[in-house]
């Protein structure tokens, strides 16, 4: 089959690969109809994340259709389903917690002993993503093999269009969860640093459970510009001083949560910033947790800090102070994405939950390389990328006609 | 990284100037950003005075090196941006220290032990006051929980016929009698070795031990207890082993390939064990890669 994937910074390619196979009872192999590019590909392009290695098929965030299950299964070929990105066992004391992606069974013995070493703890698997998490083959190809077929994916109901449901694979329950670590209150001002397609979820997120205004703050005029479409004040934060402005338009208070949608790689030319980027290019630091850093020093006293945003490793110059003095609730995880694909399935079937305005281009798998340099490179024009293997191969990638931004 | 960091005097001083160096650059290149520049200013107003000799009279404390002092002092009156150089060289080091140093062999007295841990985590002078410690043996142990009832637990481990579903090197089992079973172990280039052991311990439900009998080419104790975790979280498994370095070249061989890392091995043995009771299947990673050396059938590391 065709995937992509990865040989080193910035060199992902497409390439013929052997087919998956059924390997334990419980797998299903899902031929992939769509999938998509994400913020966290852009760590791997950018090699921020250790333990990938050359060769390894990307992309965590698919759907498709049953095409073969294991003995164990409980999916039917030609069902289809929307394969949440983390892969949960179900059964372990994690599973039974609803903590999904702390799963303590889906990382194999042989890979889970490096995370352990890092972190203390072995962390859950999921595709594509690393042999930290796992080393499972990802999604952006023809077909994937999804362990634990019973009880990850989502058979997704007659009427439903792929870009309707497909991003309840990660992006929308991560925003979702993002909002929710916020522990919204009535009245609470909600700010959002990063528009990218996690912050605009965790900003639709944010009104649902009942936040009074979101302040979205990122530096791409479009992706700012998407946000505001969904109701949230917009702040540039190459016009304004963001802790001033924060300040200014919350009475002096400062905003009630506060939620990381950017990551480790914040851009910007602040001084912290920069020495970040010269420690983690030289591995004497790993991330770059900049907006981090800011948003501590916004959050209101007794405030909420939501992490939703991928980091891997160590930070320096962490103000640990302001968190402490402040009195400050932290909560953060990759997502557990079990305990909200049913829930927010319906929200989207009761269009209460946008899944599709923010989609700016659909392309062919064959396209994958050159559509991970755009999303790289022009990320004010790149919002969404779905990749789709059907799509004749020569077509052209078409700005979607849902969504032709003008220029800002 | 960090394990590029080595835990070395000479290298920390190296990733210190190197910070400062590298802040002073930053400073001289781009427009920053004006709340950033109020961040590192609150930063500098922080760290003044009094405080900014705690930190970093605590920073020596906790690498126990005086060399801290003497570069603080240098570098204390000097700009802002050496300071923040100074704090992010000292943090670079923090975890460099964190995880490459030396535990210091404190001195723990001549009492009996007071912690209310198992053997296989003591260390330094504590493991030599360790009970039931053999001399030239070593001692490695870990503990899972597994989301089951302990009885069934017991009766599956209890059938030696299935470790090698979820043990790494034992090939096979053969069951001699209700206590003794023959094993036959991978070796290095495709070699096999085996052994012969006896269940010396057997509490239904609770415990199983064994250990080698004395013609066996490699000699090994390995112990297996299941105690209630708390309430609704099934059972704590503790599987400890003991393996003492045996006599002859197979045997050496064999012992490499089961002691090169015995902690990693009854850590996956365990892991593997855990998955299979828990989720009726062990996790492979097995799947397509563009790795011309690999099957998609069979599990990479
Ligand atoms: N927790 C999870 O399970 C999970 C799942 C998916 C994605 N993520 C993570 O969420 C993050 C966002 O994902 P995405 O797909 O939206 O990525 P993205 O790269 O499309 O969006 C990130 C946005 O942050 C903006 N940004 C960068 N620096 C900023 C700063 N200093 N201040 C304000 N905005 C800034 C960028 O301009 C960009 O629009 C990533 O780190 C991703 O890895 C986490
Ligand atoms: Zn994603
Ligand atoms: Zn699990």
């Amino acid at each position: 089959m065709r995937a992509l994937t990865w040989h080193g910074r910035h060199d992902v390619r497409v390439d013929t690969v052997p087919d998956p196979e059924i390997v334990n009872p419980r797998d299903a192999i899902i031929k992939v109809t769509s999938t998509a590019i994400c913020g966290s590909d852009l760590h791997l392009y950018d090699a921020y994340i250790p333990t990938l290695r050359a060769g390894d098929v990307l992309g965590h965030e698919f759907m498709g259709e049953v095409v073969e299950v294991g003995s164990k299964s409980t999916l039917k070929k030609g069902q289809r389903v929307v394969v949440p990105f983390t892969i949960s066992c179900g059964q372990c004391f994690f599973c039974e917690k609803q903590q999904f992606s702390a799963c303590d069974n889906s990382n194999p013995a042989e890979t889970s002993d490096a995370s352990e070493a890092l972190m203390g703890h072995s962390m859950g698997a999921a595709f594509g993503y690393a042999h930290l998490t796992g080393g499972y083959a990802g999604g952006q190809a023809e077909y994937v093999r999804v362990p634990y077929s019973d009880v990850g994916p989502l058979v997704v109901p007659d009427g439903l269009e792929d870009d309707q449901v497909l991003f309840l694979s990660d992006i929308l329950p991560t925003g979702y969860q993002g909002a929710f670590n916020a522990d919204i209150e009535p009245g609470d001002t909600v700010a959002v640093w990063g528009c990218g397609p996690v912050g605009l979820f965790a900003i639709q997120s944010a009104f649902l459970l009942g936040a009074h205004r979101v302040i979205a703050i990122d530096h791409y005029p479009n992706r700012l510009k998407l946000a505001k479409e969904k109701g949230a004040d917009i702040l540039d934060y190459r016009e304004v001083n963001v802790l001033d402005a924060l300040k200014e338009m919350t009475g002096g208070i400062g905003p009630d949560a506060v939620i990381d949608c950017v990551g480790m790689e914040s851009h910007g030319m602040a001084i912290d910033n920069v020495v970040d980027t010269v420690k983690a290019h030289t591995f004497l630091g790993t991330d770059r947790p900049h907006a981090l850093r800011q948003m501590i020093i916004a959050c209101r006293k007794g405030g909420k800090v939501s992490i939703p945003g991928v980091y891997g490793g160590f930070v320096d110059k962490f103000p640990i102070g302001a968190l402490m003095e402040k009195g400050l609730q932290v909560k953060s995880g990759q997502t557990h994405m079990q305990r909200w694909m049913k829930p927010l399935l319906e929200h989207i079937q009761k269009g209460e939950i946008d899944t599709t305005w923010f989609i700016s281009h659909h392309a062919p798998l064959e396209q994958a390389a050159e559509m991970y340099r755009h999303w790289h490179d022009e990320q004010n024009t790149y919002t969404k990328i779905v990749l789709k293997p059907e799509m004749a191969k020569s077509a052209q990638s078409t700005p979607s006609a849902a969504r032709v931004i003008e220029p800002a | 990284m960090a394990q590029e960091i080595k835990d070395n005097d000479e290298r920390d001083d190296a990733v210190v100037e190197n910070n400062r160096r590298e802040v002073e650059r930053a400073a001289s290149q781009g427009p920053d950003e004006i709340s950033d520049r109020e961040i590192e200013a609150r930063a500098k107003r922080a760290l003044d005075g009094d405080r900014e000799q705690g930190i970093r009279r605590s920073a020596a404390r906790d690498h126990d090196d005086r060399k801290y002092h003497d570069r603080g002092d240098r570098n204390g009156g000097g700009s802002n941006r050496a300071l923040i150089g100074l704090g992010l060289g000292l943090a670079t080091a923090g975890a460099a220290a964190f995880f490459f140093a030396k535990s210091r062999e404190d001195d723990i007295g001549d009492g009996p032990l007071l912690s209310d841990a198992p053997d296989h985590v003591l260390r330094g002078k504590a493991l030599q006051k360790a009970r039931n410690t053999e001399p030239g043996t070593a001692l490695v142990g870990r503990t899972v929980t597994v989301n089951k009832p302990k009885q069934e637990l017991y009766a599956v481990w209890r059938d030696f016929t299935r470790f090698p579903e979820f043990m790494d090197n034992v090939r096979q089992i053969t069951k001699i009698d209700e206590q003794r079973s023959e094993w036959l172990i991978e070796a290095p280039a495709g070699a096999t070795v085996q052994v012969r052991t006896r269940i010396v311990e057997d509490e239904p439900g609770n415990t199983i031990a064994w250990v080698s009998e004395p013609d066996s080419q490699i000699e090994t104790a390995g112990r297996v207890e299941f105690a209630d975790a708390p309430p609704g979280r099934g059972t704590y498994v503790r599987l400890v082993m003991r393996y003492t370095p045996p006599a002859g070249t197979l045997g050496r061989m064999v012992a490499k390939v089961m002691q090169r890392e015995p902690q990693v091995q009854a850590r996956r043995d365990l892991n593997r064990f855990k998955s299979l009771m828990e989720t009726g299947e062990i996790a492979t990673n097995a799947s397509p890669s563009g790795r011309k050396s690999e099957s998609p059938t069979e599990a990479r590391v």
